[in-house]
């Protein structure tokens, strides 16, 4: 991969230039098929870019010290490490060089998580920071079931380089290991019945209490950037190989739409769990699965 | 007036982020600022979002005739909207106090204490009204910026069913304080 291609791949395809037009498509996608779905119409196709761009153009309150300044960055931060996390997604056939691994990948999909938790702490709101706390409980809990699901399907294809991962052939294990992350995923993308963090009327938003203007609309940048993310991990690893660039591509974008349409189905049909419940659900129904699938991923190492 | 503002002014007129206050109310309009955002008004075409936080809000909705106690809540959370904002008073208590006129327990009317943009008046509102009233107030915020409000503006009452208030409300300007 030289120069052109590895920045044409960061700054275009699959990176910020289709990643941010697609993140305003996804949360219109979500919110418009919740409203179907419920019977209405529904915001305008074009609704989560005036959003994005009225929050430009409001004020921020003023703050002052180490405390605004940690304020004003990690909705930065969380832009710039899920927009990378898409960036690496290997949708095109790469020729040799960067390429990235999973544990990146991993590591940039987590960051915008640790963000939402230390804004919520530090914006020293009461509703915040109950926020956060729930934000890192339910972090751990889906997690454990998340990265066990991801290490499964590594196992059992005997890497931990995207590129490979997404072209080798599809085992048994591989699908289960899809399977957990999709449950993993509403956790994830903080959507109902795992929308404890920022539950809008219970808890004022939860750590975004205190964010308005430009910082409020980096949040909601890196909350659609996340669900292409999120669902572009899953278009990768559930979508078979082609050689033509194009309908990689095509397929891609496709399979992730499917998984929005997926997600925002359940969104819809749910309701908001307790913290006790949802911490529950993780830890004693799914979590068990997970473990099946890694010990039987490392029993089939072992063998072969 | 360049590209940039031109753009601004458009999607701020298109995407209207609601806080809900009340300040006393019996909660009729409360109820009715509810039905605005369910399948049968959909109020979400308009871009319209009850937000959580009031830190997020462009428009601030009042509902009640404004009691002694809800009087520093209000001025707090009127100075915790970030510019530009607006403000609905939705109801006719917010506006004239209604029926609780003179009641030793109110300090109201609303414009008493913070610049009031739009009345809705009505007890309760139609639904219909208060999407009006908030689509004016987008308006009027998508026009007005960062600059202070000059003058409120009254929703027409229209088809709205009022049982116990005068339909000819007071403007703005005409209520006794």
């Amino acid at each position: 991969m030289n120069l052109t291609t590895a920045l044409a791949r960061l700054l275009i395809f699959p990176g910020l230039l289709f990643a941010v037009p697609a993140a305003w498509f996804f949360l219109w996608v979500e919110r418009k098929s919740v409203a179907l779905m419920q019977g209405r119409i529904g915001p305008p196709f074009m609704q989560p870019f005036y959003d994005f761009i009225k929050l430009l153009g409001k004020s921020t309150p003023p703050r002052s010290g180490v405390g605004g300044l940690l304020m004003m960055m990690w909705p930065l931060l969380a832009v710039s490490a899920a927009a990378g996390a898409v960036g690496m997604l290997p949708v095109l056939p790469s020729s040799g060089g960067f390429e990235g691994d999973l544990i990146l990948l991993l590591a940039l999909l987590e960051l915008p998580s640790m963000c939402v938790i230390a804004a919520g702490f530090s914006s020293r709101s009461i509703f915040g920071e109950i926020g956060s706390a729930r934000e890192a409980a339910l972090s751990v809990s889906y997690n454990v079931v998340f990265l066990l699901a991801i290490v499964s399907i590594a196992a059992s294809q005997h890497t931990f380089r995207l590129e490979a991962l997404a072209h080798l052939p599809a085992s048994p294990l591989h699908w289960l290991g899809v399977l957990a992350i999709l449950v993993c995923l509403p956790a994830k993308l903080h959507i109902n019945p795992f929308s404890l963090p920022n539950a809008e009327q219970e808890i004022y938003s939860g750590p975004m209490v205190e964010y308005a203007g430009p910082e409020l609309a980096m949040w909601e940048l890196s909350h659609g950037l996340e669900w292409v993310a999120a669902t572009g991990l899953v278009a990768t690893l559930a979508a078979p190989h082609f050689a033509a660039w194009w309908l990689a591509a095509m397929v891609f974008v496709a399979l992730s739409f499917v998984v929005v349409l997926l997600l925002s189905a359940t969104a819809a049909a749910t309701a908001r769990l307790q913290i006790d419940t949802t911490v529950r659900f993780y830890w004693q129904c799914t979590l068990i699965f997970a473990v099946l699938a890694i010990s039987s991923a490392l029993f089939m190492r072992f063998k072969s | 007036m360049n590209l940039w503002n031109r753009l601004m002014c458009y999607c701020r007129r298109r995407s209207p982020w609601l806080f809900h206050m009340n300040s006393g109310s019996c909660n009729g309009c409360d109820i009715e600022l509810v039905a605005s955002l369910t399948p049968r008004y959909d109020a979400e075409q308009l871009g319209v979002r009850l937000e959580g936080s009031p830190r997020h809000a462009d428009i601030l909705c009042i509902t009640g005739p404004v009691t002694h106690n809800s009087v520093e809540a209000i001025k707090t959370v009127y100075g915790q909207v970030c510019g530009p904002k607006a403000v609905v008073a939705i109801g006719s208590c917010p506006a004239t106090t209604n029926v609780f006129i003179d009641s030793r327990t109110l300090d109201g009317p609303l414009n008493r204490h913070i610049p009031v943009d739009v009345f809705v008046p009505g007890c309760p509102p139609r639904p219909d009204a208060i999407i009006q009233g908030v689509a004016k107030a987008a308006a009027i915020l998508a026009e007005r910026g960062n600059k202070l409000p000059v003058e409120s503006v009254m929703v027409p009452i229209g088809e709205s069913t009022c049982a116990c208030a005068d339909a000819t409300q007071p403007a703005a300007g005409e209520v006794q304080p």
